[in-house]
């Protein structure tokens, strides 16, 4: 019916899979970003150290750009393809992931909640648990380009270029790459969220996102000089992500201490089991949060 | 007739307050209007029917499906139009429906079809393509009963549909309403505490006070029932004449001072009748009134109530 023909109408059409309704979320949230050139500019900057690192590896593999530099075999070795490698360069695509999670994240709840848009939403057939992983999955596409998918496409490029062998090898690598930052990006797409749903602000809750890993850090350095003690890594997100990672990458046989901003200081690291206890609690707190604000109507006591 | 809505013992309590205190009732006008003063529970009524709030006891039937178990089939058949502020202010208003619609099941081309279709029908077409962040309170409004539409509900919940709007702009949206209901395809619920939009809009009328059903009444009987009473002022030639006239035809009549009379009119008979009849007694019928109870009548009745129960 064209559109100048101004009456209503039932709609007797076909209906899209329930299942499939929440991606309409970042379909339309990816539009939005699309027209932001700080961000694009910043997520095609992202992409410079997973080249570099690609470059790296090439160059490794590659005897005749090896001569044409003027590199002998003893050089070669100044850049090892190892753990120590492909942690620094999940560590350094985390840190960029973190800094757009501060940037994208407020913006993706704190306007539905001040402008009373989640009544809209969860007056459909659309559940707050379909609206979250929604949002979240705005994130966590992005993220995920930014960390583990350079990550993995790095490790497919040595794995390549030095065979079999070496892939099967370091197959705990890959496994370190793709769960570790997931680890990390479901961390930050829930406490991105939950704080943007409860600090309405869009600037306030990007400042806290920061404030998060750097105030607490600061917090948990404090108890550990006062109480001399080494529990106060608890409360430093990096420090317990750095141990989960060291797990992940290396298991019981660790050689490395972590990379880059999750770097684990010698004679402070916690048990493993308590990193990974700790950044539970972070995420059911943060899940928390969310169950308590993302709701159809405010409800007064 | 089946039930749009079914109230059915429902309880809602906010911790140890009840809001909602074990409502009854059986809703099956195309166009039901919800009043009461403000805190009398429309606004709570209208979210537990959407699945917002948990009943603490009883239940509630939309269509026959029941709010509590089948909460997401419930809100595939209904648009709802809130109170307060609502939309995404980054959003274009015909960006913000289509994205509505889609959320609601429609495949993207139709969603986008149906939202600019809905746009020009509740009269924003040219400012479609506009932030809603940017709209005046009369466009928010209507872009909030476009997304309310577009996805073409069974069930409408309008939600003070006229708050803060100006009067032209309060006439349009009756308007529309009245349009969208005179259709027939859907059910509105229509909640307000102002007696005009409901009794403009709607054929059944729940009133709610402290948060207990005060009154019931269905509009459309009441107006067919209330149209055998008239008042009439007459002027001229033998009055008791004319009253026996009338009262031969089975009327039932009583004089009042200055030619004023009373009538209750039998099944079957015509006002024209009557006018043959004054003709006939050189009578002038100077003014002729239909007198019922007004919504007015109805809802001062249903607050005089001490505990709002009737």
């Amino acid at each position: 019916m064209a559109v100048y023909k101004k009456t209503y109408r039932p709609y007797e059409g076909e209906l899209t899979p329930s299942w499939s309704r929440f991606l309409v979320i970042p379909r339309y949230a990816f539009e939005e970003l699309h027209g932001k050139r700080f961000l694009t500019i910043f997520f095609l900057a992202s992409f410079i150290y997973p080249l570099i690192c690609a470059l790296i590896i090439y160059v490794q593999h590659n005897a005749s750009v090896l001569n044409l530099l003027g590199v002998n075999q003893g050089a070669r070795s100044l850049i090892s393809i190892n753990v120590t490698f492909f942690m620094s360069l999940l560590g350094w695509q985390s840190i960029m992931a973190l800094f757009m999670a501060a940037f994208i994240g407020p913006g993706l709840v704190s306007p539905d909640l001040t402008n009373n848009a989640l009544a809209l939403y969860l007056a459909r057939p659309f559940s707050r648990v379909e609206y979250v992983m929604g949002k979240i999955s705005v994130l966590a596409i992005l993220m995920s380009l930014m960390t583990w998918v350079p990550g993995l496409l790095c490790f497919a490029l040595q794995g390549y270029l030095e065979g079999w062998q070496w892939m099967s090898d370091n197959a705990r690598l890959a496994s370190g790459i793709f769960f570790g930052a997931w680890i990390w990006i479901l961390l930050l797409a829930l406490l991105a969220m939950a704080l943007s749903a409860w600090v309405k602000w869009k600037p306030a809750a990007g400042g806290l996102m920061f404030g998060v890993f750097f105030v607490a850090s600061a917090f948990g350095g404090l108890i550990n000089v006062v109480q001399r003690t080494r529990w106060g890594n608890l409360f430093n997100i990096s420090h317990l992500i750095g141990v989960v990672w060291v797990q992940l990458f290396e298991g019981a046989h660790q050689t490395t201490n972590g990379a880059v901003f999750f770097r684990v200081m010698q004679g402070e690291q916690l048990p493993v089991w308590t990193a990974w206890s700790a950044l539970a609690a972070l995420a059911c707190l943060c899940l928390y949060m969310l169950q308590r604000k993302i709701r159809g109507a405010e409800v007064v006591r | 007739m089946d039930a749009v809505i079914e109230l059915d013992g429902l309880e809602v309590r906010f911790g140890q307050r009840v809001i909602l205190k074990k409502l009854s009732a059986a809703l099956t006008g195309r166009s039901i209007g919800l009043l009461g003063p403000n805190g009398a529970g429309k606004s709570t009524l209208i979210n537990t029917l959407l699945g917002f709030h948990k009943p603490s006891a009883g239940t509630a039937r939309i269509l026959g499906r029941d709010v509590r178990t089948q909460a997401r089939e419930v809100r595939s058949l209904v648009g709802y139009m809130p109170e307060n502020d609502a939309y995404i202010s980054s959003m274009t208003g015909v960006h913000m429906v289509r994205m509505m619609a889609e959320l609601a099941g429609l495949p993207r081309e139709h969603a986008l079809e149906r939202a600019h279709e809905a746009f020009f029908y509740v009269g924003l077409g040219e400012v479609r393509y506009r932030a809603i962040g940017t709209y005046s309170l009369g466009m928010k409004q209507a872009a909030k009963l476009a997304q309310a539409i577009a996805h073409g509900p069974k069930v409408l919940f309008l939600d003070e549909p006229t708050n803060g709007l100006d009067p032209p702009a309060r006439t349009r949206m009756i308007q529309l309403i009245q349009e969208i209901r005179d259709r027939g395809d859907l059910h509105l619920l229509l909640s307000s505490h102002l007696l005009h939009d409901v009794e403009d809009c709607c054929d059944q009328v729940l009133i709610l006070k402290d948060g207990n059903v005060a009154a019931f009444c269905n509009l459309e009987e009441e107006r067919r029932a209330n149209r055998r009473f008239l008042e009439l002022e007459t002027r001229g030639g033998r009055n008791g004449d004319f009253l026996e006239a009338v009262v031969k035809l089975g009327c039932e009549a009583a004089p009042g001072p200055q030619g004023r009379i009373k009538l209750v009119m039998p099944d079957g008979l015509e006002v024209r009748t009557l006018y043959e009849i004054a003709a006939g007694q050189n009578v002038q019928i100077r003014r002729l009134n239909h007198k019922r109870d007004s919504l007015e009548d109805i809802f001062l009745k249903a607050m005089e109530s001490a505990d709002g129960r009737l």
